[in-house]
């Protein structure tokens, strides 16, 4: 047997944010998980199986790997944080926790090039930090795109040069308006089922404004108010995937600041991801005195928009959409919120709508936040593998339910010289009560 | 060993990306789905991922040539610590050859390759009207190689019978690097039944690089019942009068109480929470027998005192009440950080007086003890709770199993009803086998394996090798011709 060469210093978990022991060795390596996991799939390596990332964690936790080792990163970063695996396993072990934590022990104790700290800076600092910032910054990218500037950057070759070709190609398309959270208040139409805040985020203000103006007309009409309540950011979830968490806790503690207000039934999300966060909050907040409390009250209260709307039940009846949909699960809605039934149901509910289901619809599209950036081959890979299930369906458009795998979904298609849209589901509901007798005029929702 | 000259010839047949060597990233195929706290850590010399049975074979050969043992491995969700490398050298890990070669339904058989996940066969033949029988808890993961090593059980092998009785023939490299096929489509092949002696051999005797299976037709009707029962006794009574009436579930399983509570916190499944244990009861067959039956097993459960019983009336109802079933092992996590699963079956009739003793051990050595198992059959899971940090409590779980184990070998019953022998439970061989069936066992292996290259230290008691055998047996010919031996 191999034994490993001894080592001067192992260097183990330790500072803050530590993957909690306990939680390491919840996992009794069953193996559940091998058939759900995206990265497994591919590679079929042990150590790209959440099984096999839990040993590494605990081989490290238990000084027989180094943290630093090179294996250990590139496992935490190769893995998607989709949480497939935490939906099938029967130990209940909570795999996005303890890699969140592994990562945020390596931009600990790693050092870092002045590239990175730059990139997170700008990243996590600058453009996340303030959502007014992040908002500038699109408008500039709007300019880019239609100013010509983009066309002379493709044909210049400076992206090649800069390394900026991938993100390029991911880049959606800026929208000419935004949805900002600047106290605007829709009141319900019809008979009043109760009051909401609606969490505005980043991209969905921008690039996908219009499925924040969809949600809104769709909430008012099944009988809610909806308030775009000011002081709200960022919800941190890039922050705490890539290893920061304290800035995600910064982000945390505005939000339950800015919508923890008692006179608000629930806190709206209509991207899973950021649902995800905000539903995980007492966890980042449990060693945070002030704000422990107040978080579990604040996420007791968050529902993704179509699980509020299973929940409430439509008081409106949508009209008939004659369309044939597939529909691709966001990971951060069916694995971290659990959140599968629901999207059908409201699907279901749409005359004349049909829905057609794709093989492996519950496995990771590859965009996973910003990792379709950091790990492109493998993302290009499962995008791939997504696209030809999803097509094969032959569906007239994709549904999905979050702005990360809409925008790797839209890069996937235009890529493929493919024509079929990427819809919010909140944006095939509120075609479908366009298309109900006695429609409203569509409340305007510019801003920005 | 010259450990760069087999690396170098091993890339060449495998390819880079078939062969893992970094010390570090090996660890990551020292363990399988048993403890480490009895299995260890053994971490292989070198790990390969072959795509094809010409692979195989050429390794095979090389591992001959090196003189270095082999190990394979299915997923790794083996309970006993089969697939581990005890002595390092190579595991070969088959999950790379996972195609289904051949589906024919009309004369019933299919061929996959063996890294084939055993639920995505079934889910494959469905829709034309067949299934895979053997249905392993752990089937969503599981390989259909690592099924026949094990000679896998599961839930539905009441009505069905174990993998044994749906393999019909096997490609299998040999350990001296020839690779055969045994068995056939027909219903019975000619000569000596290699199949039958491979399957279960734990992959000591081949490495299977296509298995032949049978595909059963689906029944026409399924009916799911959920009985619940104040403690196991009146459980185990229900059983016995079931299988005593002449009906024959396709699954009859039984959970005890702390089991309930761990896959209910997992699945919410819908099982009653403060029963003290319940039956689930499948009955599958035509609609009209099915619904006759069902009532009558209802009228047997409230006669033993039955609680409550329930039948499961959507599909989704009856996926999730297996999905709970299923996932019991890996929901132990919920209740301590280890366990230790004994695997023993006893006579159906034992199984009252043998609860009973389960449940005395558990209070006189002070652990918990979860109780999940094949009640219609007899085999039975306690699974021992504990944690390695809590000094003493190791030793204490020890002495507990062996005493669960002698206690049912002594009513008439056996070590291990489906997961295998492995390393973890070979010292309790000696349990059920005497020095000469052992012989027996060895004398068959060592013809296999001449060289103990194969899958080393697994099935036989430690410090049992085939010359040791070899002695004993020359010493008991000696013996019966009545000759000194030296």
């Amino acid at each position: 047997m191999v034994v490993a060469e001894e080592r001067a210093v192992l260097h183990g978990f330790k500072g803050h944010d530590v993957p909690e022991f306990d939680v390491i060795r919840s996992c009794v390596h069953c193996g559940f998980c091998l058939p759900v996991c995206p990265t497994y799939r591919v590679t079929g390596r042990e150590r790209s199986s959440p099984r096999g990332r839990i040993w590494l964690m605990k081989s490290i936790a238990e000084g027989r790997l180094d943290l630093l080792d090179p294996l250990f990163e590139d496992e935490m970063t190769l893995c998607l944080n989709c949480r497939a695996c935490e939906a099938v396993c029967p130990s209940g072990v909570r795999y996005g926790e303890i890699l969140e934590a592994s990562r945020a022990q390596l931009v600990q104790h790693r050092p870092q090039t002045a590239k990175e700290r730059l990139f997170r800076f700008l990243g996590f600092q600058v453009l996340l930090g303030d959502m007014r910032r992040f908002r500038a910054a699109n408008r500039l990218l709007r300019l880019y795109q239609r100013s010509g500037l983009r066309a002379l950057a493709r044909r210049s070759g400076i992206l090649r040069l800069l390394g900026m070709e991938h993100a390029d190609r991911l880049m959606p398309e800026i929208s000419d308006r935004f949805v900002v959270a600047d106290g605007s208040f829709y009141p319900a139409l019809g008979e009043r089922r109760g009051r909401v805040a609606l969490f505005v985020g980043c991209v969905m203000g921008t690039s996908y404004a219009h499925v924040h103006e969809a949600t809104v007309r769709v909430l008012t009409r099944n009988g809610f108010d909806v308030a775009l309540i000011p002081g709200q950011g960022c919800c941190g979830a890039l922050h705490v995937h890539g290893g920061d968490p304290e800035s995600g806790r910064r982000q945390a503690r505005r939000n339950i600041d800015a919508l923890g207000s008692p006179y608000i039934d629930a806190v709206i999300v209509n991207a899973a991801g950021c649902g995800a966060m905000l539903k995980e909050y007492p966890h980042l907040l449990r060693d945070d005195h002030d704000y422990a409390e107040r978080a579990r009250a604040f996420s007791a209260k968050v529902r993704d928009a179509i699980e509020f709307l299973a929940e409430r039940g439509l008081s409106a009846q949508p009209g008939p959409l004659p369309m044939t949909v597939t529909y691709q699960e966001p990971c951060h809605l069916a694995h971290a919120q659990r959140i599968t039934r629901q999207p059908r149901a409201l699907l279901e509910a749409i005359p004349e709508l049909k829905l057609v289901e794709m093989a492996e619809s519950a496995l990771c599209c590859g965009s996973a936040g910003i990792y379709n950036l950091l790990r492109p081959e493998m993302a290009s890979t499962l995008l791939d593998r997504k696209l030809n299930n999803a097509l094969a369906t032959g569906a007239e458009a994709i549904v999905s339910a979050n702005p990360g795998c809409m925008l790797q979904l839209q890069a996937g298609l235009r890529a493929r010289g493919e024509r079929i849209p990427v819809l919010h589901l909140i944006e095939v509901l509120d075609r479908a009560y366009a298309a109900a007798p006695a429609t409203r005029p569509a409340e305007a929702l510019a801003a920005g | 060993m010259d450990r760069q000259a087999l690396q170098e010839r091993l890339l060449r047949i495998v390819g880079p990306d078939g062969i893992i060597d970094d010390p570090d990233e090996l660890l990551v195929y020292e363990y399988d789905a048993s403890d480490e706290v009895f299995a260890g850590h053994h971490r292989p010399d070198i790990t390969v991922l072959p795509r094809t049975a010409d692979q195989v074979q050429e390794i095979v050969k090389l591992a001959n040539e090196f003189g270095v043992p082999v190990t394979p491995r299915g997923a790794g969700t083996g309970l006993a610590g089969a697939a581990l490398a005890v002595r390092g050298g190579i595991l070969v890990v088959m999950t790379r050859m996972n195609r289904v070669l051949e589906i024919n339904e009309r004369d019933g058989y299919a061929i996959v390759e063996p890294g084939v996940i055993n639920l995505e066969l079934s889910q494959l033949t469905q829709p034309r009207g067949y299934f895979f029988a053997p249905d392993p808890s752990s089937q969503r993961a599981c390989t259909i190689g690592g099924n026949v090593a094990n000679n896998s059980g599961g839930p539905h092998c009441l009505k069905y019978g174990v993998t044994s009785n749906h393999i019909l023939g096997l490609e299998v490299v040999l350990p001296n690097g020839e690779r055969i096929w045994t068995g056939g489509p027909a219903p019975e092949s000619p000569g000596i039944d290699l199949t039958g002696v491979l399957v279960g051999s734990e992959g000591t005797l081949g490495i299977v690089t296509k298995v032949m299976v049978r595909l059963t037709r689906l029944p026409e009707a399924v009916n799911v019942l959920l009985a619940a029962f104040a403690d196991l006794e009146s459980a185990s009574q229900a059983t016995s009068a079931i299988i005593a009436s002449g009906i024959l579930p396709a699954a009859l399983e039984m959970m005890d109480h702390l089991t309930i509570k761990a896959v209910e916190a997992a699945f919410h499944a819908g099982y009653p929470e403060d029963a003290g244990a319940v039956l689930l009861i499948e009955l599958d067959g035509l609609a009209e027998i099915v619904a006759e039956s069902a009532d009558r097993v209802v009228e047997l459960c409230r006669g033993c005192g039955a609680t409550e019983v329930r039948v499961a009336r959507t599909p989704r109802e009856r996926e999730l009440l297996w999905l709970g079933r299923k996932s019991a092992f890996g929901a132990m996590g919920r209740l301590a950080p280890n366990y230790y699963l004994v695997d023993t079956t006893v006579p159906r009739t034992k199984l009252p007086p043998t609860m009973r003793t389960v449940e005395e051990l558990s209070r006189e050595y002070r652990l918990r003890i979860a109780n999940v198992f094949h009640a219609g059959d007899g085999n039975l899971h306690p699974l021992v709770l504990f944690d390695r940090f809590v000094p003493g409590e190791i030793e204490r779980v020890l002495r507990c199993t062996t005493d669960i184990l002698q206690y049912c070998v002594d009513v008439g019953g056996t070590l291990s009803g489906e997961h295998g022998i492995g390393l973890e439970k070979r010292d309790y061989m000696t349990l059920i086998f005497t020095t000469e069936d052992l012989c027996a066992m060895a004398g068959l292996k060592r013809s296999f394996d001449p060289r103990e290259l194969f899958n080393p230290d697994k099935v036989f008691p430690s410090g049992f090798s085939c010359g040791e055998v070899n002695a004993i047996r020359q010493q008991a010919m000696a013996k019966r011709l009545g000759i000194e031996f030296v």
